[in-house]
């Protein structure tokens, strides 16, 4: 199987699991770089995302409306967990940090699993976007094709709330120094809310548009969290272009060894996270000192 | 008989373990080589005698009770008015739907047993309102198909409950781990769904019993039918989940085409237990020229994967199979996808119509629960009555009475006609079951996903004992 036709069509798939991991990493790496939190629970917002939208679909029947749903969900846990228990985390050691988010991560996936038991639930794509779309090298589903530019649209409205915006402005300043933009006069506090609520959204939105793909059961999140470390170490802490970096490298790298032996996707996988971590310490493109 | 020697200076030893637990556990692993030479002598002994000792057991037994020293949870389990029966399985991950339904096969088998319900009188006729005069309890945790996760709550079972029997797997990796430690731990164990030919070949242990059908015996049973209905020299796809039950599987159904017909394994795509997103697999699939997809994965996985080769255009392209059918596989992805499809199974509801205990155990079961029971609770349910009936023939729950009983290798009930089970490696001769998956308009009510084709005897479709590497290990 190793021809240039099944070559193509794995660097195609790399392509598309790259998108998706970007996105979710892109979540973990702004709020990591603003707050400093390494956030354990992000995989259980990837996860809340998709039942949140799978709730609003069974009731409304819209994919557009379980997007939205899924969405703004995620975005009111993470800014309420932000104010209820995050923040009295940060200036607390890292270890602590990670203790809560760990904590919080197995409440959400437990909850869920209280309320929707363990099976696995569908949601359908669209109906516009359901079937097989032939590229040439290969038939591929049509809602995968799809999903790619959904995913593509989404990075750039991060992209320009970030880079764009005066809220984007201080929030990259707080990523490289968030005591200088707090003696500036702006309340640092109420950015990292704000952060924290769109790191979760963009986890939340993954979780919602990759649920057709998939199902949703309350441990997908658990797999994707690993992924999402490898490509914030593989982009840099704090770098929103890293993470889409990182997230397409991390693609092709599981697609095209899988061409060769799919037992080998994470071992290379790491091997790159490794490579990366002697060569260049803080990522391809991350800064030394944010932390 | 100079295997009293043994027998007296255990009794020194019971006494002084008598008095603290930890202490009579020193006891025990003292006694071992006492017991170990006794065991050889009795079976000597029975050689020689033969007749004379089984019928004098009213009295020769009363004297080895006595004798006996303590063993796992013998006699501390079955002391009180009830015994324990601890059930390991996957209520969360991707076996957690199978493990749901097999559940349901153990608590409806215990609610017979302690009823004495037709059906279990037929399967174990000395149950009589539960076993030796005690009432069965199941006690049962999540083991999310992991072999640490299972053990944990077994040991923890031990240590609560004294349970007497250990069951639940689903995942052959977890079936393999508690084989292990029913040996260590000197407890009966019956492993639930466990396709893997390890947990009865090179993983067998004596405290181990399996009722199930495995992957050599489907691939000795659908590879015929295979190669009837498409032809030889084909060319096919593997997916296999990476652990013992995938590979062993996958190994058997292949050895059978390659050598009996001449087929080809373009490739086999190999996933961690788990996997979500198949489509690196798929396409390697996709691009490989197979005509067929034999699909091994199992549980979520199957569901997961059956689904996405769809979406991806090789469902119909290819010719699907299922070597190992799994419990709510067509219900889960429908009929469009299962309709045509061959599977191997140990069980399906139709069977009713040509076995009245499989009519007896369909009806309570629907009655209970409102879904007819596919495969996974019929398994639970049956090694269940089967334990029962052993403990009850041996008149004893003393391990290595039970332990003989089944070795006997009678022959048996169960729900598809006489089985029985084999003492070189304790795996139960029973029949496959090859089905067809029905199309949507042939379906003569909700459930009726699979039209039975054959019924294939265990006997022809079964390996030699030791063709896998079975070595039991002792029973004391």
């Amino acid at each position: 199987m190793i021809n240039w036709a099944n070559f193509i069509s794995q660097c195609f798939n790399g392509l598309v699991l790259g998108a998706l991991l970007a996105l979710i990493s892109s979540g973990l790496t702004i709020i990591y770089g603003t707050l400093g939190v390494l956030n354990l629970a992000h995989g259980a917002m990837f996860m809340l995302g998709g039942y949140a939208g799978w709730v609003a679909w069974s009731h409304t029947g819209s994919f557009v409306v379980a997007v939205i749903a899924g969405s703004l969900f995620v975005m009111v846990v993470g800014v309420v967990t932000e104010r209820l228990i995050i923040r009295y985390f940060y200036s607390r050691p890292p270890e602590d940090q990670l203790l809560v988010t760990f904590g919080l991560g197995i409440v959400f996936v437990e909850a869920v699993r209280f309320f929707f038991g363990s099976l696995s639930q569908r949601m359908p794509p669209p109906e516009a976007l359901v079937g097989i779309t032939p590229l040439g090298f290969m038939v591929y589903p049509t809602y995968r094709l799809a999903l790619l530019g959904i995913i593509a649209v989404a990075l750039l409205v991060l992209y320009f709330v970030l880079y764009r915006t005066r809220i984007g402005m201080i929030v990259r300043a707080g990523i490289e120094d968030a005591v200088m933009v707090d003696s500036l006069g702006i309340n640092v506090y109420r950015v990292f809310m704000l952060v924290f609520g769109i790191g979760a959204m963009a986890a939340g939105f993954a979780g919602i548009v990759n649920a057709p793909v998939v199902s949703i059961a309350p441990d997908v999140g658990d797999a994707i969290l690993v992924q999402t470390f490898v490509v914030v170490v593989i982009g840099g802490v704090g770098s929103f272009t890293g993470a889409v970096l990182g997230g397409l490298i991390a693609g092709e790298i599981i697609s095209i060894t899988s061409m060769f032996d799919p037992a080998y996707s994470y071992v290379m996988l790491f091997v790159a996270m490794t490579l990366v971590l002697v060569l260049r310490p803080h990522g391809l493109l991350g800064t030394a000192g944010r932390e | 008989m100079s295997g009293f020697d043994g027998n007296g200076r255990r009794k020194v030893l019971g006494a002084v373990a008598a008095a603290t637990k930890n202490e009579a556990q020193i006891g025990l692993a003292n006694a071992t080589p006492p017991v170990a030479s006794r065991r050889r002598m009795l079976r000597a002994g029975v050689g020689a005698a033969g007749v004379t000792l089984i019928p004098g057991l009213g009295h020769v037994g009363w004297v080895y009770a006595a004798d006996k020293a303590p063993i796992g949870t013998w006699p501390a389990g079955s002391q009180g008015s009830t015994v324990y029966i601890g059930a390991a399985v996957p209520l969360t991950g991707t076996y957690a739907v199978q493990g749901e339904d097999e559940l349901k096969g153990w608590q409806l088998a215990v609610e017979h047993i302690n009823t004495s319900h037709e059906l279990m009188k037929k399967l174990a006729p000395k149950v009589d309102k539960g076993v030796l005069g005690k009432k069965v309890e199941l006690v049962s945790a999540d083991s999310a198909a992991k072999p640490n996760q299972g053990v944990q709550a077994q040991q923890t079972f031990i240590n609560q409950k004294k349970v007497i029997l250990m069951t639940g797997s689903t995942s052959s990796a977890v079936a393999v781990a508690l084989n292990k430690f029913a040996q260590r731990e000197k407890i009966l164990y019956m492993p639930g769904i466990s396709g893997s030919n390890d947990t009865t070949g090179k993983d067998c242990v004596r405290y181990g019993f399996r009722q199930g059908f495995y992957g050599e015996m489907a691939a000795n049973a659908i590879g015929p039918i295979l190669v009837k209905n498409f032809g030889k020299n084909r060319k096919a796809a593997f997916m296999t989940p990476d652990y013992t039950y995938g590979h062993t599987t996958t190994k058997s159904v292949n050895d059978y085409l390659t050598e009996k017909a001449g087929w080809t394994m373009v490739t086999n795509q190999v996933s961690p237990l788990g996997t979500q997103d198949f489509s690196q697999y798929l396409t390697n699939i996709a691009n490989s020229g197979a005509d067929f997809l034999i699909n091994v994965n199992w549980g979520r996985d199957a569901v997961l994967s059956t689904q996405q080769a769809k979406q991806f255009g090789l469902i119909p392209k290819m010719t699907l199979v299922i070597p190992y059918q799994i419990p709510f596989l067509a219900k889960e992805v429908g009929p469009d996808l299962t309709a045509g499809v061959f599977a191997a199974t140990d069980f399906w509801w139709t069977l009713e119509d040509r076995f009245p205990l499989a009519k007896l155990f369909v009806e309570s079961f629907r009655k209970k629960y409102g879904y007819r029971p596919e495969w996974g609770a019929e398994n639970a349910y049956v090694s269940f009555a089967h334990w029962a009936r052993m403990v009850t023939e041996a008149g004893s729950f003393y391990p290595p009475d039970v332990i003989r009983q089944f070795e006997k290798g009678e022959t048996i009930p169960s729900l598809l006609g006489d089985v029985h089970y084999r003492p070189q490696d304790h795996q139960c001769v029973r029949p496959v079951v090859i089905v067809r998956g029905k199309a949507k308009k042939d379906m003569k009510n909700n459930e009726d996903f699979w039209e039975v084709l054959e019924l294939v005897a265990g006997e022809t479709v079964i390996q030699a004992p030791d063709a896998f590497g079975c070595k039991l290990g002792e029973d004391a």
